[in-house]
Parts: structure tokens; sequence; C-alpha cells
């Protein structure tokens, strides 16, 4: 039996419950901004600024950044388990891996964090 | 498995050293063998499965490419000016609809899977009418994108 650590929870069935209802959230944000920008083809800077401003919009915005962290990392290891393995890329696969792993982990880590900025920064 | 029992009870028997090629055989055929994607034929349902899996890849990179808008259109006016002349270029028009393309088909290929995911559409017929749908859907909704984009 393979264990992994890597994963998002230590456990593949709560992981694939993590990245649907991660991405039933972050579908219903998608939808709701494309919406709004589709109803609202003249939208000006006073009215972008109120809509971000509002403490529903700053919840909501941050629930779709938890869940984009939970769904990116799920997927990212999903797809790095799959592909880079020593039968893919050779020997120094667990160590690319690895690698990896780490880079979209640190690169999510700063996307969090400036999604946090721009929401409480305005 | 049947005789092949005998190799790794009994590895000195005699059914063991006479018939170790047909065991073998018999062994090789209920298994399978090949896993390597790269040298399997792939069906219409790997095709959006990967796509989907790619279309993931790209809006983790355009990730960047959003917070860099978001940030700067909410910055002050004259940030949110810049944004929307930006956006009128040729050049963010074509990556915009790439992103928007990228997230409608991820958005239609996930909610396939949480069809899946209730039971339907999960035979090896419903497997391919399901990627099939998932690509006349998603290819009218890019359109559709482009469309609005342009």
């Amino acid at each position: 039996m393979v264990t992994n650590v890597t994963n998002f929870s230590r456990s593949g069935l709560y992981d694939w419950m993590a990245q649907r209802v991660s991405a039933v959230v972050l579908a219903a944000y998608f939808l709701f901004l494309l919406g709004y920008l589709i109803a609202n083809p003249g939208l000006e800077y006073s009215q972008w600024h109120a809509l971000f401003s509002a403490n529903w919009m700053r919840i909501f915005s941050l629930l779709a950044l938890v869940a984009l962290s939970v769904h990116a990392w799920v997927g990212m290891w999903t797809i790095s388990t799959d592909y880079l393995t020593n039968m893919a890329i050779g020997k120094w696969a667990t160590g690319v891996r690895f690698l990896f792993q780490a880079v979209c982990g640190i690169a999510m880590f700063t996307f969090f964090v400036w999604g946090v900025q721009i929401l409480w920064g305005i | 498995m049947g005789s092949g029992y005998c190799c790794v009870l009994f590895p000195t028997t005699l059914p063991c050293a006479l018939g170790l090629s047909s065991v073998k055989k018999a062994v090789k055929s209920q298994r399978p063998v090949n896993l390597d994607l790269r040298t399997i034929k792939l069906p219409i349902t790997a095709y959006t499965s990967i796509l989907h899996r790619v279309s993931g890849v790209i809006l983790f990179v355009g990730i960047a490419l959003l917070l860099l808008a978001l940030d700067t259109s909410l910055s002050s006016p004259e940030g949110f000016e810049e944004v929307r002349a930006y956006l009128g270029s040729p050049l963010a028009k074509l990556v915009s609809w790439a992103l928007l393309s990228a997230l409608l088909y991820h958005l239609v290929a996930g909610v396939r899977h949480l069809i899946m995911d209730s039971g339907h559409g999960e035979t090896l017929e419903g497997g391919k009418l399901g990627s099939k749908i998932v690509i006349v859907v998603s290819a009218v909704l890019i359109v559709l994108a482009g469309v609005w984009i342009w």
C-alpha cells in the first residue's frame, strides 16, 4: 500500500469531499462575478469599490480564497502524483515531485495573503 | 491465480517446474500490465479528463494575473481606468478569453464530476456521452465568452 503524507487531509475520501465543496463555492463566486460584470457593462470605480467594500462581499471573497487554496492544492497534488513519477521522469521523481508541490504550496500561500491584502486594504 | 500459487508456496513441486510458462501466461492475461499513459491510445473520456487538468493548471497560473487586475482596479480610480484601458488591448483580450475559456471548461467538466458523483453517467457509454456533452456545452460557452469580450 502506498502511504501519502503530502496530500491535503491524509485521506483520499476527505480530499475528494474537500475538492467538491470548494468547487461549489468557487463556482458560485465565479458565476456571481461573471453575472455582475455582464449586468454592469459601464461599471464605474465607485460601484466596483463599494461592491468589494461590503462586508458580505468580503466574507464571500475570503470564502472563495480559502476554497481556492484547498482546491488548487488538491488539484496540483493530484497532478504531481500522477505525472511526476519514477516511470515518467526517472529515479529523481520523488525529489522533483516534492519540489513541485513545495512551489505550488508557496505560490498558493502567496496568492492567499495577496488576496487578503487586497480585500482588507481597500 | 489458480495453479500459480504452487510456485510461491511450493517452488520445487513438479507442476510448477513443468508448467512455468503456461502459469505465467495465465497470470498475465488477467492483469493490467501496461499503465503507461504515453503508450496507450486515449479515448474521448481521457481527453476531457486531461483537458480538465490542463485548464486547472492554466487557472492556477492565471490567479496571479486575476489578483493583479483586482488589486490595481481597486487601488484607486486611476488604477481602475488603467485596468479598463489595458483590457481593451488585443493581447489582454486574448489572454482574458483564454483564462475565461479555461474557467468555463473547468466549470462544465467539474459540474459533470458532481453529476457522476451522484451516480449518473458512470457506465462506459454514459462516460463517453458525458464527455461529448462537456465538449459541446463548453465550446458554446467559450464562443459566447469570445462574443462578450470582443
